[in-house]
């Protein structure tokens, strides 16, 4: 087991530098230099070279990758171009705003998934089935940009039940804190809940077809520990999504952040998109998909541990 | 898998029954005949492809159903409710008739959600298939690539292509080929090195069929199945990335008609005309709903083990 962990752990490092190559050069297939796009056009040429060599853009490629990667392992990503301030606090205060958002959401929409993925594979074929399956599927189309507008017309705009927007005041007293979190937590837990239902109800009842269910119930083993059964053997698959889909509203978020007007990764995102802001971008680009690389390692090490079949 | 099929479905024939002893062969309807027949019997696939057909019947048609132009409005109109006589609809902050921009906007969401996956379907199955066919360095060099891609969150690196690149549909059709492209090769890779292995395939090869034959006459046959049940399922997703990415601000640009873009822009207006501020949601949900629900009904009919 322990093997199979460190094996994995090496095997994520390619892909992480693999990860930091594409970003870094994603940025740099689009034609101009940052710093070009950013100065007054009548800047004189001095100026220009001057902030280029300030943030390191007249360096060739590859010295630029090196040192931006070298920097960014111990967790320096360089000054934001827009407004000079070191990328890391704000990715990092936004980043948590974002978890604060992802984990209660995840929460919610795994553990509804789960349950209503199992109650409709236990009822394969009847209506509970297919009321569930209908919930599901409609929690897997919809978007949740849109989801987000309805759920602010309906509880803000119809009823000023709760918050359209922001997080709230520090000022605040908790109570009222929590009650911004409640509309973009939902929100994102909607498709990891159709996600999750989908694929437990089509495992379960895959598995349940199986001939060592059969076996287990004739022998007359209890409903439940026949359930600990079929749910051990589902767990694998369910967990890797589960993974995914985590990772998936981290990356996601910017399209109900951008609606809510939530100061998380999303938004910090969309402002670097439309600044301009290069070192903001990249940065938050790479510390979402390594944190994504870390977490599908993180599965697939969980995934082997519940199931030995898998360490191979 | 289709040579299963059809010789379990040759089987089960009724030959003493119905069809006559005559003729037994040619009554077998083949597989894709079985596959066709399974999605018409099934009333939930009918019903939702007619209402997808009738969405882009509204877009593709979209001249014949409004006297309006999507592009410009009338000021004078601006942010009319629900049940306006002349605008049904309702009018959005530009006085231009929501139910005009709603069946023009169906060209540019469907073909933004469409597009991309039938790019990826020809790049990552051709990606994949050759991957799984050939192996070695060439299959892995490809996997590995794929791997790296995979390793982000579709939607993050869709947006940074996006954002990068500037916004345009084409390049929201780019960005989002290249999210799709790494699971579609996957799940092409996987269904070709289980299908490489099976008898068939080594007796073609022992009879002296050239890989290229053997590519055409039986993976592809086995393997097409999958792939285009794994690519239905992901237009549902496409059609909400791409209208999101429009959303954002990052995908068609306005005054075009989009269903992403006309949400972005009638979000302003939601404390002044809630209801009609949602309704390019319903056009985006509604499709996708029958894209999920035609992908499901399309995998059960494919599922040989279900075969009824």
């Amino acid at each position: 087991m322990l093997l199979f962990a460190a094996r994995r752990l090496l095997q994520a490092i390619p892909i992480l530098l693999g990860v930091s190559l594409v970003v870094f050069g994603l940025v740099h297939i689009v034609p101009g230099n940052p710093i070009d796009l950013l100065m007054p056009p009548d800047a004189s040429p001095d100026m220009i070279a001057q902030m280029k060599a300030a943030f390191g853009f007249d360096q060739p490629l590859w010295i630029q990758y090196v040192r931006w990667l070298q920097r960014a392992i111990v967790g320096d990503f360089g000054i934001s171009i827009f407004n000079s301030e070191p990328v890391r606090g704000q990715l990092f205060t936004s980043l948590g705003n974002t978890f604060l958002l992802a984990l209660p959401a995840a929460t919610i929409g795994f553990t509804l998934g789960i349950i209503l993925g199992l109650f409709a594979a236990l009822n394969h074929g009847r209506w509970p089935d297919k009321v569930l399956s209908a919930i599901a599927t409609t929690g897997v189309s919809l978007p949740p940009y849109w989801c987000a507008i309805v759920l602010v017309m309906v509880f803000s705009v119809l009823h000023s039940w709760l918050p359209a927007q922001g997080m709230g005041d520090d000022s605040l007293p908790l109570w009222d804190r929590l009650s911004y979190l409640v509309l973009p937590c939902i929100t994102l837990s909607f498709i990891p809940m159709g996600v999750i239902g989908r694929l437990t109800r089509a495992q379960i009842a895959d598995i349940n077809g199986q001939e060592f269910v059969e076996a287990l119930r004739a022998k007359g083993l209890p409903r439940r520990h026949v359930i600990r059964h079929l749910c051990k053997n589902a767990a694998p698959p369910v967990l890797a999504v589960m993974g995914l889909q985590f990772g998936y509203l981290l990356g996601g978020s910017i399209l109900v952040e951008t609606v809510f007007n939530w100061p998380g990764a999303g938004n910090l995102l969309n402002l670097a998109i439309f600044r301009r802001d290069i070192p903001v971008l990249q940065a938050t680009i790479l510390v979402l998909s390594a944190f994504f690389v870390v977490l599908n390692l993180s599965v697939d090490i969980a995934q082997a541990a519940i199931d030995p079949r898998l360490r191979r | 898998m289709s040579g299963l099929t059809k010789l379990a479905d040759g089987a089960s024939l009724p030959l003493g029954s119905a069809a006559p002893a005559a003729a037994p062969i040619a009554a077998t309807p083949g597989y894709w005949g079985n596959v066709g027949r399974r999605l018409r019997r099934d009333p939930v696939t009918i019903v939702v492809s007619l209402i997808l057909l009738g969405i882009v019947v509204l877009a593709v048609g979209a001249p014949l159903f409004t006297d309006y132009n999507p592009i410009t409005g009338s000021v004078l109109q601006r942010l009319k409710p629900i049940g306006t006589p002349g605008h049904w609809l309702g009018t959005d902050e530009t006085g231009r008739d929501i139910w005009t921009r709603l069946c023009y906007g169906g060209r540019l969401s469907l073909l933004a959600g469409v597009l991309p996956v039938l790019i990826s379907l020809v790049v990552g199955s051709l990606l994949g298939i050759v991957a799984g066919f050939a192996g070695g360095l060439v299959g892995t060099l490809i996997m590995r690539f794929m791997d790296v891609l995979y390793a982000f969150p579709s939607i993050l690196l869709a947006i940074a292509i996006c954002g990068l690149l500037g916004n345009g549909l084409s390049n929201a059709v780019l960005a989002l080929s290249v999210v799709f492209i790494p699971p579609m090769c996957r799940v092409a890779e996987t269904v070709t090195t289980q299908t490489r292995n099976l008898d068939f395939v080594e007796a073609a090869r022992a009879s002296g069929t050239t890989s290229w034959q053997i590519i055409r006459h039986h993976l592809l046959a086995n393997v097409m199945g999958t792939i285009l049940v794994y690519a239905t399922s992901l237009i549902s997703l496409a059609i909400i990335l791409s209208a999101g990415l429009s959303f954002l601000g990052l995908g068609v640009n306005p005054p075009s008609a989009e269903w992403g873009l006309m949400l972005n822009s009638l979000r302003q207006s939601i404390y002044v005309q809630p209801y009609v501020a949602a309704l390019p949601g319903v056009m985006i949900f509604v499709t996708s709903m029958c894209f999920n629900l035609i992908s499901d009904g399309f995998r059960a009919a494919l599922d040989v083990r279900l075969n009824k």
